[in-house]
């Protein structure tokens, strides 16, 4: 089980709650547990989320373990210039 | 076993020097190829026609005097693009924006375009081409915009989107200040400036195969794109990228490229499209005007117990998450225990915005780092020192949310404090101001082939452009990893069709991901290259250690066998395995995000508001600085695109919605004659998520300069500016306002 924080639209979508806990080992099953568990949640993931672990931004690699005791961000995925 | 990307502190040889550029020499003899300069045998001349009308529904479009017009091969409209976007609401956007479908959305959208014998036939075209418009009202101002009751683009509000960041109790950190500034500031919109236009050749096939030679920041993102939005197999577009003349940002989006392979494709020949300036400015992507509200408060010892800003940024007629960089950018570089932010994107009818260096980062910097000014002068203490008291450092919860690692805004603005500007004399009239900057930076997909040639000279093929010296950069990496000098090593861009999928260069990725790819397609190589040597020698390829750009045979019992170089081993492939290479394809996470902290020295003319920048100093980290030059380069550029931003450029609108200062002369970007010498000093805090500890350094130095130049100019005037650009009439109305108050 690891904790998921959500950024302030993120948590809307989620029914209002900053904060999730979800059975995931890794970020491909986050997301598809988040998807599954909030439904409103799935345009966002669909459309592209960056998962911050411990401070590391992880935009693309699902096969990223998520550490038991790690700080979990999510934050959306970023454009640059 | 994955590539270890984690950081080890190392000697360098090469990293860290500083070789001539290779491609210095064709730059400035004309011998460079950019993208107007690609040409094809039979090749037509495209020109668009853009709506003369800010708002106007298109109610029809007849194209027939046009296409009987001798000489013209091809006449398209949107039906000539049909949406092959699955419903993907970007995508459509993006094929909205490169033909209008049912309204013009803005001054300068395209509604049509001609493809040619001769640019004078493609000209008389257009005029031949009739657009039935009814003209509707308009709204290109972000606070009007959001106005009840303000002309509306789309069904469903101007408002296109709210985020929000934050954490704390605001509202309980504002009741434990002693000390509050609130302000709205105010920025116009500006373009890249990129002295290059879009410029392509677009060849489409009977047999549905096409090529585009192209400028950008990303071939392999505008052959997806183009693509999709084409209807075509990715793998049938060939995309080739041409040198590039300036991006920051403007040449990650798609603008004229499709139309150019839909005139192809129905001409059956080579289309070459070439945009004017004024089609740049008031078609391209320039970067969002803003509307910031700013609240910050501290306790009179100095430490800032609440801070909030809710951001409206314009993102023209479709929406983007502009404001939102801006909201999770404002705060980014203090330890906030309370601290909210909020952004609006808004829809107005001006050109879609696009990304510019750092997007939107430097619009939240300067309402936030102008107030953190003021606040600080409130309480009487130094800014610098002030900033320091609220500092982020390696485990700080983040205004946008997660810890940070080890980070440099703490030491970039202890490098300032002690830095000589500050201690310089100032003269008449002439204010000193400082700010801070952040961008996150990130990494993405990346591939790199590494060919080593019979004569153990090496090739590097990646698929990030150049856009800032990545070339010279990635043959150092190489150089390094390799153990060989760099004079023996040139690197290349290759096409979509040689090399794996490359994300584009943005995001300060460019050096940061390809010099990963770099390194993990060098590793692989020495591997190989210890193979070749122990077959060579005979011996078990455990035996064959690599050091110092050589294979060594390690053991007493090895002790009378020379080592051997890259070209003796080269030299041999052909009877060893063939072919020696080492290939890479990654998804390079991990970059370390980037603060800069800026001084700036302004003097004011008093009678007539003219500015003049007298000293200019930039501190950044860069993570480790692979070929510092560029690094100060990268540094000098953002800081001269930030004054531009502060003091002169802006797009103006007239009542009509039509942009009145398409060009450089009445949209003036500085030169060097208006710049000083702008000094720069690069810190070292290194990544621990790359392997020679390297951050990009591409963007922020664009974030500081609005804050810190408006910063100087309020303390040269004595008036807090609030309004970029700070255009000698606006100086001017300040002065007087403050005067009548």
């Amino acid at each position: 089980m690891v904790e998921v924080t959500l950024w302030g639209t993120l948590g809307a979508a989620a029914g209002g709650k900053d904060k999730l806990e979800v059975e995931a080992k890794d970020i491909r099953e986050l997301f598809r547990k988040l998807a599954e568990q909030y439904p409103g949640l799935e345009p966002y993931i669909e459309q592209g989320i960056a998962v911050a672990i411990d401070g590391v931004i992880y935009r693309d690699t699902w096969s990223k373990e998520l550490p038991q005791d790690a700080e979990i961000f999510l934050l959306p995925r970023l454009a640059g210039g | 076993m994955g590539f270890d990307q984690s950081y080890s502190a190392r000697k360098f040889k090469s990293v860290g020097t500083r070789p001539l550029r290779p491609d210095g020499v064709d730059k400035v003899t004309g011998r460079a190829r950019y993208g107007a300069d690609f040409n094809m045998p039979g090749q037509l001349v495209g020109r668009v026609l853009r709506s003369p009308h800010a708002h106007a529904r298109i109610r029809g479009i007849d194209t027939s005097k046009a296409e009987a017009l001798k000489g013209v091969k091809a006449v398209i409209t949107a039906a000539d693009l049909p949406d092959h976007t699955e419903g993907d609401s970007e995508l459509y956007n993006i094929l909205d924006n490169c033909m209008a479908r049912s309204k013009a959305f803005y001054d300068g959208h395209a509604v049509a375009a001609v493809a040619a014998v001769d640019a004078a036939t493609a000209r008389k075209a257009l005029k031949l081409i009739e657009v039935d418009y009814e003209v509707l009202p308009h709204v290109t101002d972000v606070d009007e915009a959001m106005k009840p009751g303000a002309p509306q683009l789309h069904e469903s509000s101007n408002m296109a989107n709210r985020s929000e960041y934050g954490h704390g109790d605001v509202d309980a950190g504002f009741n434990q200040a002693e000390v509050i500034v609130e302000r709205t500031y105010k920025t116009e919109q500006t373009h890249q400036g990129y002295i290059e236009p879009h410029a392509c050749v677009a060849s489409v096939n009977g047999d549905g195969t096409g090529d585009l030679w192209v400028c950008t920041q990303g071939h392999f993102v505008y052959r997806q794109v183009c693509a999709s939005l084409l209807g075509m197999d990715v793998s049938k577009l060939r995309v080739t990228s041409s040198e590039i003349g300036g991006g920051f940002g403007g040449k990650t989006h798609v603008w004229a490229e499709p139309v150019a392979l839909a005139l192809s494709r129905k001409a059956g020949r080579p289309v070459k499209l070439v945009m004017t300036r004024d089609e740049v400015f008031r078609a391209s992507g320039p970067t969002s005007a803003t509307s910031i509200d700013v609240k910050i408060g501290a306790t009179r010892e100095g430490k800032i117990t609440a801070a909030s800003a809710t951001l409206r940024y314009t993102c023209g007629p479709y929406v983007g998450m502009w404001a939102e960089l801006g909201a999770m950018t404002a705060f980014a570089p203090y330890d906030l225990e309370n601290v909210k932010t909020v952004g609006f994107e808004v829809l107005v009818n001006r050109p879609k915005v696009a990304a510019y260096r750092a997007p939107s980062a430097p619009m939240a910097a300067f309402a936030v780092e102008s107030a953190v000014d003021e606040l600080a002068r409130k309480i009487g203490m130094d800014p610098v020192e002030f900033r320091i008291a609220n500092v982020a450092s390696e485990g700080t919860k983040s205004s946008y949310g997660p810890v940070y690692g080890p980070i440099g805004i703490g030491p970039t603005l202890e490098a300032v404090r002690d830095h000589p500007h500050m201690k310089a004399p100032l003269g008449e009239n002439q204010g000193r101001g400082m700010a801070c900057g952040f961008w996150f930076n990130f990494g993405g997909q990346t591939c790199t082939d590494l060919n080593i040639g019979a004569d153990g000279t090496v090739t590097i093929a990646v698929g990030t452009v150049d856009v800032g010296g990545s070339r010279a950069s990635l043959s150092l990496v190489a150089a390094e990893e390799l153990g060989i000098p760099y004079e023996q090593v040139k690197a290349v861009v290759a096409d979509t069709s040689t090399l794996g999928y490359n994300d584009m260069t943005d995001g300060s990725r460019g050096t940061f991901s390809s010099s990963m790819a770099t390194i993990s397609a060098a590793r692989n190589a020495i591997t190989v290259m210890r193979e070749r040597a122990a077959q060579m020698w005979d011996i078990p390829v455990g035996d064959v250690v690599w050091e110092e750009g050589h294979a060594k045979a390690k053991g007493e019992k090895h002790g009378n066998l020379p080592p051997l170089s890259v070209k003796e081993i080269a030299e041999k492939a052909g009877n060893t395995g063939g072919p020696i290479a080492g290939h890479s394809e990654i998804v390079a996470d991990g970059a370390g995000v980037s603060f800069a902290t800026h001084i700036c020295d302004i003097e004011v003319d008093p009678q007539t508001g003219a500015t003049r920048v007298v000293r200019y100093t930039v501190v950044q980290d860069a993570g480790k600085a692979v070929h510092p030059t560029y690094v100060e380069g990268q540094y000098q550029g953002g800081a001269a695109q930030g004054i531009g931003w502060a003091l002169n450029e802006e797009y103006i609108y007239g009542k009509d919605g039509r942009l009145q200062n398409p060009g450089f002369l009445d949209y003036r970007i500085p030169v060097c004659s208006d710049l000083p010498m702008i000094d720069t000093q690069i810190l070292e805090i290194p990544n621990p998520n790359h392997p020679y500890g390297i951050r990009g350094v591409g963007e922020t130095s664009i974030v500081p300069p609005l804050a810190a130049i408006a910063n100087a100019v309020s303390n040269a005037v004595g008036v807090r500016m609030t309004h970029i650009p700070m255009s000698p009439p606006r100086i001017l109305a300040s002065l007087e306002a403050e005067k009548g108050a």
